[in-house]
């Protein structure tokens, strides 16, 4: 009974882990869904993109660990803006069904763009944290785990701060709430959004640095972005805190079925949970933990 | 009878007509025969891909159908196809059963697979159908490659040669006119669907689906209902593919395949039928004329020989539907268009 308990704490922190990093790409969505109502399909790419480039940073140009992430994370914040600029500018206005669709054009082009620069090949990335993992009243957990749960937790504290007592936080939160509104009031909605994307991409982007350590680097990492969608659904799609809490819950639901149904049913089972989680969210509740349902008056 | 500057219609079944005037149906007869004989004086290599093109056309339809008509974004056509084309394959050569029942269970299979999808997704407005499509296919695509007792997983499965009426359809050639045929059918289908009220409550529920609830339309029945009948066709076409083929594999079903497909209807124009095939036949056509620019560059610049690379097809379809949507919203249809009125009302601009 004892070892039982363990074994399920052991699974439950590890799986508090894993969740941070879903509910950081879960952030990133939600972000640019909160400020502009778009759900950006190449936040996959974003993702691939940077862990990438980390890795070709400190691989082939010698940076070490900490200036290369500063530099992946400032290049990514230029791509977002200049995603924004040169993408998404000129469908001010239109559909967002059509926005929507530009953005999955924009996912398969950077895709290949990056099947082109970096080569379809799996990397290894040369992980600062030491490889001993640390024990903790019985639980093992590796250092790139806490690490993660400790940046998830700082990273939610300055957006927290930022958005509650920033100007600029204040303007987002505004335009989010009404794009007119907003202009009528002063706010550069332009400077608010090219500001959403940017904060959204350098979210991918440590979350990109994060998954480089615990998963091997190939272009396939774009599908962790949509392994977060069950989160950002279970989160209610724009609630800040609706996306961390669904990425942790995702994250504890995939290994404890992991932990305990993979033994019963075969491998496998870890992999397609969060999808199934997804499609009951949809069945029983579907606005999520923190949605509003939208009533329309006509 | 007076000199038509413009087409005027007089009542609303004039509107709808499958055909609107007689040289309409002069140029698709025309172009039957053309068809028709094609295989007699055409290149093999022509044939292939018109035989590619006919997949393409019905799985585009059937997308269209979705997202061109209903307004609803569905990526997980792949997975959907990839269902009808497993399902050909094992029935034709596990079970051994001849192609139409082959070809009904494939459509079968797969519409009640979209109906089980589409009802807990298209109860909600918005991208909750996008976002379940995609994950949806990740899981497809799992399964496949899991359960390899029925699958034949990684390592693929062959698929039985078609037979109709004990002639086998053992050559492109053949294939031809069953794939022709085929595509027919499915464009006069939905050219009818189109024209019926089933057709005009889609349309009402993309431009304004309050609208369309308040004057008596059901929406979430019609859009379930347009998402069932899309992935139909996708699983017809997944017969088609499967019977093409010979032999088909988890991979050549991926996420790319789904987004190949948005190209192709966003390419064309969205919510038309000739959109569908022109951006169909298009899209099928992007990796030859690729190939053929990367041949004449290499004669140029020799020092890009052998820098052609799969991934440039793929960044096209990404490039080509960021430009058509930033550029052409009506695409090819659109640019058709207007070639042929101006054409029309030559010698005046419009």
């Amino acid at each position: 009974m004892k070892s039982g308990l363990l074994f399920f704490i052991q699974i439950f922190a590890s799986g508090i882990a894993v969740g941070c990093l879903y509910a950081l790409i879960a952030l990133g969505f939600v972000l640019i869904i909160k400020a502009t109502d778009i759900l950006n399909f190449a936040h996959g790419e974003v993702i691939m993109i940077s862990s990438l480039l980390c890795y070709f940073l400190m691989a082939k140009y010698h940076f070490s660990f900490l200036p290369a992430v500063l530099t992946t994370i400032v290049i990514a914040a230029l791509l977002g803006v200049l995603t924004e600029r040169v993408v998404l500018r000129p469908m001010l206005g239109e559909p967002i069904f059509a926005v929507v669709m530009i953005t999955i054009g924009l996912s398969i082009f950077l895709r290949s763009m990056a099947g082109i620069l970096f080569g379809h090949d799996n990397y290894v990335f040369p992980s600062p944290f030491p490889k001993e993992p640390i024990h903790l009243a019985g639980v093992t957990l590796s250092l790139t785990q806490i690490w993660v749960m400790i940046c998830t937790a700082l990273l939610v504290i300055i957006f927290f701060i930022f958005f509650k007592y920033s100007r600029m936080g204040l303007a987002m939160r505004g335009t989010a709430n009404n794009q007119e509104t907003a202009l009528l009031m002063g706010i550069s909605t332009k400077r608010v959004f090219a500001m959403v994307w940017g904060i959204a991409f350098v979210t991918a982007a440590i979350a990109g640095i994060f998954l480089a350590n615990v998963m091997v680097v190939n272009i396939g990492l774009t599908f962790t972005a949509i392994s977060a969608f069950p989160a950002i659904i279970l989160g209610g799609l724009e609630s800040i805190p609706g996306a961390i809490i669904g990425g942790l819950a995702i994250g504890v639901i995939e290994n404890l079925t992991g932990g305990y149904l993979d033994q019963m049913i075969g491998g496998g089972v870890k992999d397609v949970t969060p999808f199934v989680v997804l499609f009951l969210i949809l069945m029983f509740k579907p606005y999520g933990l923190f949605g509003k349902k939208e009533i329309e008056r006509v | 009878m007076a000199i038509r500057s413009k087409t005027f219609r007089e009542s609303y079944y004039e509107d709808i007509k499958l055909f609107q005037t007689i040289w309409i149906r002069v140029w698709i007869s025309l172009f039957l025969i053309l068809l028709a004989t094609l295989p007699l004086w055409g290149n093999p290599y022509v044939i292939y891909l018109i035989n590619l093109s006919c997949i393409a056309v019905v799985a585009a339809l059937g997308l269209n159908l979705l997202i061109g008509y209903t307004g609803q974004i569905s990526l997980g056509h792949a997975a959907f196809i990839a269902i009808g084309a497993y399902t050909t394959a094992i029935l034709s050569s596990k079970v051994g059963l001849p192609f139409w029942a082959c070809l009904l269970a494939s459509g079968g299979v797969t519409a009640i697979v979209g109906l089980g999808l589409g009802i807990p997704c298209l109860r909600l407005k918005g991208l909750y159908l996008a976002m379940a499509t995609m994950s949806f296919s990740v899981v497809v695509e799992f399964v496949i490659i899991t359960w390899d007792k029925l699958t034949g997983g990684v390592r693929g499965i062959n698929v039985s040669k078609v037979s109709i009426f004990g002639v086998l359809l053992d050559s492109d050639n053949k294939m031809y006119y069953f794939l022709i045929g085929l595509t027919i059918l499915t464009v006069l289908a939905i050219k009818n669907l189109v024209r019926t009220r089933v057709g005009r409550a889609f349309i009402a529920i993309r431009d304004r689906d309050i609208a369309a609830e308040v004057i008596g339309v059901n929406v979430t029945g019609y859009k379930v209902m347009a998402f069932t009948i899309s992935s139909f066709f996708a699983g017809i076409a997944g017969a088609m593919y499967s019977y093409t083929m010979g032999y088909i594999h988890p991979e050549h079903f991926t996420l790319l395949l789904s987004v190949q497909y948005l190209a192709m209807i966003i390419v064309g124009g969205l919510g038309t039928i000739l959109g569908s095939i022109f951006g169909a036949v298009f899209i099928v056509l992007v990796p030859e004329l690729i190939k053929a620019i990367a041949r004449a560059s290499e004669v140029l610049i020799p020092a890009l020989k052998g820098k052609y690379d799969e991934e440039w097809n793929i960044a096209a379809f990404g490039l080509l539907i960021m430009i058509f949507l930033v550029f052409e919203a009506e695409g090819l249809y659109g640019i058709w268009g207007r070639i042929k009125t101006s054409f029309k009302n030559w010698p005046f601009t419009y």
